[in-house]
């Protein structure tokens, strides 16, 4: 994420001129022909009506402008802006962005000979673009966390902040071809890293602290309108739903791993536990345990039978050192696995139909609302996988608020202090294997609860979808986005599900580009994407810089909450 | 130059008349063949400040972690207010007696205010279910926790850290805090191994001055030092334990003179320690 220090002697006035320059090129650009092919990325081929990836340009042409602007900083109430950064981030990311594309274009249309001049155009203006952030001079930046502004204003700008992502997700849901994916992809990384530069998500952690309870309403409430942007379909809702899912997994599998530090590699076998207890206890043909209860006893089962399974497992091997914990948790996804594949009758009882599964569930009927069919609310209408999803937000939302009401309390307190130094906790009275044994078996419940969704939200619940790389792909959406936060494991896992349903191309070099992200992450932010400021320093231990910057981020919060 | 000075007992405890907190009887600690710790027997009241002093390596902190539950005793027994204590560090803080560790042990990523919270654990109740549904039950222990925290911190004189980090506090502080973490577990019998370890002079008459004022609140202290001056103005009783063995026990006055303890320190060439003059007069 570092961009190089370059060490060429600052011109503000000639890189100014050249950002602006630039910018003003680049937006030109926009408005004219980059293709003469109109299938090609969604429509570049005509002049003066530009195509959404194209009004990305006119964006980032826009706010280079605005940073070309800024740059004799004469703004007092932006000087905590890092107008250098940030415009080094927007140039650099408007280059690869542009590169991108035009690649894209030359390589479907046969040959760079293919680029339409707005393409050469865009090029030339990104380059310079760069050429001129290079020679802006570094700026001394006012603390950001001291900026405090109207509280009207600070939630504004949140919100913004939210619907912005919110739409920058709808539209990587609505592309259909690799290419369009990659670019909004490569946008959206400009924008992120532009803001993460010039400084304003430190700002941001901050003030979401102190609105904290706005912040999680709204994005509550945005995540409950995402399926009005769908206009009904459910091609975008399914892979929503599948999201969805992953994610509350990944949510509870962040109280084992993030909160109590626990290593557990077969953390997918308690969502399998909770959706073939809801599958068996269906009322599908193919069910094989005749009781039907309603749903939410169903579901309690389901939750209660993967948290007993974890306490069997847990119980001796919490006990130990952790590395046995998390060869017996492989162990068991893979026991699992294995178990649900032979339960077929042949070698034993027939609970899950082997290999085959267990298929069509019936849809979930809660309070006589039936999740199969669609609801109209106003002109907006509710689709199928729309109910679902809504429910599994929900869901979400229990989860993260145990998940935060446990880590600010004596038992998060507990959890921490384990992490820290475990015989010194164990000194000081905390109860060491009763804390582990709740984050395990509370985690495992929580699988449980949402693997019970799982049976009635796809249309079958078969043992492969259950398998060890499952498991490793929800550890990596913890550990990438940022093991211990709520707002970096769902980034985590939206990216790690969304990307392979949206770019078929990479779905053969998955694992390898996962694998590869995993190992970049580990060398250059062990703490994930989204890091909890002490998780920060867990990894960097020897970091006294950052350990004072993270001593006054908590002292201001401490000021800000009094 | 201060001299810490023997202060008079301002509470109703007189020395070493209260009752028995804690009683360690032929206590014996073996690794493989090595004898870290050889049948000693220790007997602590309540509102008595007890010192163990020995040349390094004579076993002092083993016996701590053999009090503590951190290693169980090959043999011998450990009585804390006439219960066996239990072999489980947990259970032992829970039933009344808490340490400190030669080598500083907080937990560096928390603040000093979370630090003593942890050392409440054992005396808060809140489970699972008051802490996910926040009853009124929470929101009290909370703030009760968050109170004795900070009294706790003013306590040992730690008031304006509470926000820091303990990892950023400076090594002294470091020190109190795990006073201070250790007496948020409102024991009975408070271990302190080593507590003036790589402190100024300064700092070690306000650490004097805090095992006083810990003594005067009812609890028995037993302290483990190489500092003599500090130990001698500070004990009502030493213990001298040298290769495992308890060698003298007796007041200040009678470990202090007495040949054996000299020859023990200068034996193992340990002479810094042990020095007649230094005792007397302060450092050089
Ligand atoms: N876990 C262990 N396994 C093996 N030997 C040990 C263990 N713990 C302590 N010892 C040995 O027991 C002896 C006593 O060590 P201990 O740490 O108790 O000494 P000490 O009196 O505290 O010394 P110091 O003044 O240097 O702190 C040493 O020889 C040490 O090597
Ligand atoms: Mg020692």
């Amino acid at each position: 994420m570092n961009i190089p220090k370059i060490t060429i002697s600052p011109r503000p006035n000639v890189g100014k001129a050249l950002l602006a320059g630039g910018a003003v090129l680049l937006i030109v650009a926009a408005l004219l022909a980059w293709s003469y092919d109109s299938t090609i990325l969604g429509d570049l081929s005509i002049s003066g009506n530009p195509a959404p990836l194209q009004e990305f340009a006119i964006v980032m042409g826009v706010v280079g402008l605005i940073e070309a602007a800024l740059v004799h900083r004469r703004l007092t109430s932006l000087s905590w802006w890092d107008t250098t950064s940030s415009a080094r981030a927007l140039a650099v990311g408007t280059l690869v962005y542009i590169v991108l594309i035009d690649y894209n274009i030359a390589y479907q249309s046969g040959g760079v000979i293919n680029l339409d001049p707005g393409a050469w155009l865009a090029l030339v203006g990104a380059l310079v673009m760069v050429a001129g952030s290079f020679l802006l001079a570094p700026v001394k930046v006012t603390n950001q966390l001291k900026v405090h502004g109207a509280n009207w204003l600070e939630i504004v700008v949140i919100t913004a902040t939210l619907a912005a992502l919110l739409f920058m997700v709808a539209f990587i849901l609505r592309g259909d071809d690799g290419g369009s994916v990659l670019a909004a992809l490569a946008a959206g990384g400009t924008f992120g890293v532009l803001l993460f530069r010039g400084g304003f998500f430190t700002w941001l952690s901050v003030a979401a602290a102190r609105h904290r309870p706005v912040i999680m309403l709204g994005a509550l409430v945005v995540a409950l309108l995402f399926p009005l942007t769908q206009n009904g379909t459910d091609a975008n809702m399914s892979i929503a739903v599948d999201i969805a899912i992953f994610l509350c997994a990944a949510l509870g599998l962040n109280i084992v791993v993030g909160l109590a530090g626990l290593l557990d590699l077969g953390y997918i076998a308690f969502l399998g536990t909770g959706a073939y207890v809801g599958a068996m206890m269906s009322s599908a043909a193919s069910a094989t345990i005749g009781w039907h209860p309603p749903f939410l006893v169903v579901a309690l089962l389901g939750a209660l039978t993967s948290a007993v399974l974890g306490l069997i497992i847990g119980s001796p091997t919490l006990r130990l050192s952790g590395d046995y914990l998390a060869i017996v948790t492989l162990a068991f996804g893979e026991i699992f696995h294995t178990a649900v594949n032979n339960m077929d009758g042949t070698n034993g009882p027939d609970l899950t139909h082997g290999p085959n599964g267990i298929a069509g569930i019936p849809d979930l009927n809660l309070f006589g609302f039936n999740f199969g069919s669609t609801h109209n609310l106003g002109s907006f209408t509710i689709s199928n996988y729309s109910n679902y999803y809504i429910l599994l937000v929900l869901v979400a939302a229990l989860i993260i608020t145990i998940f935060s009401r446990l880590n600010n309390s004596r038992i998060g307190r507990g959890w921490i202090a384990i992490r820290e130094d475990e015989r010194a906790a164990e000194a000081m009275g905390v109860n060491i294997f009763g804390l582990k044994i709740l984050a395990f078996a509370g985690g495992a419940f929580l699988a449980g609860l949402a693997g019970t969704i799982q049976a009635h939200a796809t249309p079958s619940v078969v043992p492969d979808n259950y398998t060890f790389q499952e498991s490793s792909f929800l550890l990596a959406a913890v550990v990438l986005g940022g093991m211990g936060t709520v707002v970096g494991v769902a980034l985590g896992a939206t990216v790690l599900k969304l990307l392979p349903e949206k770019l078929r191309f990479i779905e053969d070099y998955r694992l390898l580009i996962f694998g590869l992200a995993l190992v970049l992450m580990m060398r250059f932010r062990p703490e994930g994407l989204i890091a909890s400021r002490r998780r920060q320093l867990e990894f960097h231990d020897e970091d006294e810089n950052l350990a004072d910057i993270v001593q006054e981020e908590h002292v201001d919060e401490q000021k800000a909450n009094a | 130059m201060s001299t810490a000075t023997r202060r008079p007992r301002d509470t109703e405890f007189a020395s070493g008349k209260g009752e028995v907190l804690l009683q360690a009887s032929d206590v014996l600690m073996q690794f493989g063949g090595l004898t870290a710790v050889k049948d000693v027997n220790m007997t602590v009241h309540e509102g008595e400040i007890v010192g163990l002093i020995g040349p390094n390596g004579a076993g002092k902190t083993t016996f701590f972690n053999c009090l503590t539950g951190l290693y169980k005793p090959t043999s011998g027994e450990v009585r804390l207010a006439g219960e066996q204590i239990p072999p489980k560090p947990r259970k032992v803080v829970k039933a009344g007696m808490a340490r400190t560790f030669q080598n500083i042990r907080l937990f560096g990523n928390m603040t000093a205010l979370e630090n003593v919270m942890v050392g409440t654990y054992c005396r808060t109740t809140s489970g699972v279910l008051t802490t996910v549904l926040r009853g009124p039950k929470f929101h009290r222990e909370e703030k009760e926790t968050r109170a004795k925290a900070q009294e706790l911190l003013d306590f040992v004189g730690l008031g304006h850290t509470t926000e820091l980090l303990a990892r950023n506090l400076p090594y002294g502080d470091q020190r109190r805090l795990e006073v201070a973490r250790a007496l948020a577990t409102d024991p009975k019998v408070v271990l302190l191994d080593e507590p003036t370890a790589g402190m100024n002079p300064q700092e070690t008459q306000q650490a004097s001055d805090l095992i006083f004022r810990i003594r005067d609140t009812g609890r028995a202290v037993v302290v483990i030092e190489h500092d003599m001056r500090f130990i001698f103005n500070l004990c009502d009783r030493v213990l001298c334990l040298v290769r495992g063995e308890v060698l003298v026990e007796g007041s200040p006055e009678q470990v202090q003179s007495d040949p054996r303890v000299i020859e023990a320190y200068i034996g193992t060439g340990d002479d810094d320690d042990f020095d007649d003059d230094d005792v007397q007069e302060g450092p050089a």
